[in-house]
């Protein structure tokens, strides 16, 4: 149907016509009672450390929806490009969108020019991807790679800040984390033991942040490759739940039987045919 | 026809934004509610409220709506700068040229050469994805479009 009042084409990108109108509702609804539902949050435990092989990303895997766990097994570790890869903190969709994002665009670049794309080059794509937004996509980033110029690992926060560091970790558990890397990091650490730092730093992580919890997955970049362990460790406090809830058959027992013969004699038969071809 | 120097879809335009202090952005009216002889169109677009009309609802609509605008006006101004007045002048050309490659408004246009042009062929981003007028749940009246887009509404 033909509308009369659309004069050009809608443009393309975010749309803005329904704000007002969220606005007006949000104070309308049950008396201000009822508030509009809240995007699921990551409230997450991310850790990044440079060794002296590559660099080691760790992050835990729960997903918060307010105050319940909506996802125990979430994946937090983005894949951007064979040679980098990206923990997300903030709300869920927006890194997961954000890191897809960066990833198809360094995808385009690297057909086009035929070079492996730089981790410099995706952290300047992100930082001027969430400027533009002025912060209103809530996704805090850490961004770690192998390149021809070495092992990088850079943060980068929802207004666009960056950071190069060689150790790092962000999200609500962040604090508990940064207090065992602080610690115990030692510039070019052998690959072992920046495994086991970053699974320490997710670990205290887990255990004093209520946003964090569950597995603890690992992913390891080097010049060879890309070793991608999920989960590295799983917790021990896992749920019993049956997930089949049907009875068993003998549950009940059988107390008498009795059979009756149905007697059926055939009246008509028919025979069609059913083409198969 | 040149490719233009700088990749415009990278480009980070930090010193251009001194000479673009005196131009200040453009802020438009929200929404196609002019009509014939300037003034409010009823019929079409309803009644109208001095409270929508003056103030953006949301912080990045206004700054969404100009940004393709300030972007090029950066860069232009930024090539100047460097290039001297004939490689703007030489790409808004070019532009203006690819630009008037079209079909009628109501009808969907590629514009490919335009997004060669501009970069917007190897890159990605929420304009691609979000809101595809191919996928617009509404049609406008196709003697309403042309007469708006040769100026006669």
């Amino acid at each position: 149907m033909a509308l009369s009042n659309v004069v050009e084409t809608p443009a393309s990108g975010f749309n803005f016509e329904n704000v007002s109108r969220n606005v007006a509702l949000d104070g309308l609804l049950e008396g201000g009672h009822a508030k509009a539902p809240k995007p699921m949050k990551t409230g997450t435990t991310i850790a990044g450390v440079v060794c002296k092989d590559g660099v080691v990303l760790g992050a835990d895997t729960r997903a918060t929806s307010g105050e319940v766990v909506a996802d125990k097994m979430c994946a937090k570790i983005h894949y951007i490009s064979p040679n980098m890869y990206c923990c997300g903190a903030g709300t869920a969709a927006d890194t997961e969108k954000t890191t897809d994002l960066l990833s198809s665009n360094l995808t385009i670049f690297s057909m086009t020019s035929g070079r492996n794309p730089r981790v410099v080059m995706a952290v300047n794509i992100l930082q001027d991807m969430l400027f533009r937004y002025r912060g209103q996509i809530g996704a805090s980033l850490i961004l770690g790679g192998v390149d021809c110029t070495g092992n990088h690992l850079y943060t980068v926060g929802p207004y666009g800040s960056i950071d190069n560091v060689p150790y790092l970790a962000m999200g609500s558990g962040d604090l508990a984390a940064l207090g065992i890397l602080e610690d115990r990091f030692k510039p070019n650490m052998e690959l072992e033991d920046a495994k086991e730092l970053v699974r320490d730093a997710i670990h205290s992580g887990i255990m004093s942040d209520l946003g964090s919890g569950n597995n603890i997955d690992i992913c390891v970049i080097t010049k060879q490759g890309v070793d991608y362990i999920r989960p590295y460790q799983e917790s021990e406090y896992k749920d019993k739940r049956q997930r089949r809830y049907k009875y068993r058959p003998g549950t009940t027992s059988i107390l008498t039987e009795k059979i009756v013969p149905l007697e059926l004699e055939v009246v008509q038969e028919t025979v069609q045919r059913m083409d198969t071809a | 026809m040149c490719a233009p120097v700088i990749p415009l879809s990278f480009a980070k335009n930090t010193r251009g934004l001194r000479s673009q202090l005196k131009d200040s952005v453009p802020v438009t009216g929200m929404g196609p509610q002019v009509g014939a002889y300037g003034v409010q169109d009823t019929l079409r677009s309803g009644f109208s409220s001095v409270k929508n009309e003056l103030l953006p609802s949301h912080v990045l609509e206004l700054s969404e709506k100009n940004f393709q605008l300030n972007q090029d006006k950066m860069n232009f101004s930024t090539l100047r700068n460097i290039q001297g007045l004939h490689a703007p002048l030489k790409l808004q050309m070019e532009y203006r040229a690819a630009r008037q490659i079209q079909r009628l408004p109501f009808l969907q246009s590629s514009h490919l050469a335009l997004d060669t042009l501009k970069g917007n062929d190897e890159s990605i981003s929420f304009e691609d994805i979000l809101n595809d007028p191919a996928q617009s749940e509404m049609m406008g009246e196709p003697h309403i479009m042309v007469e708006y887009k040769l100026g006669m509404m």
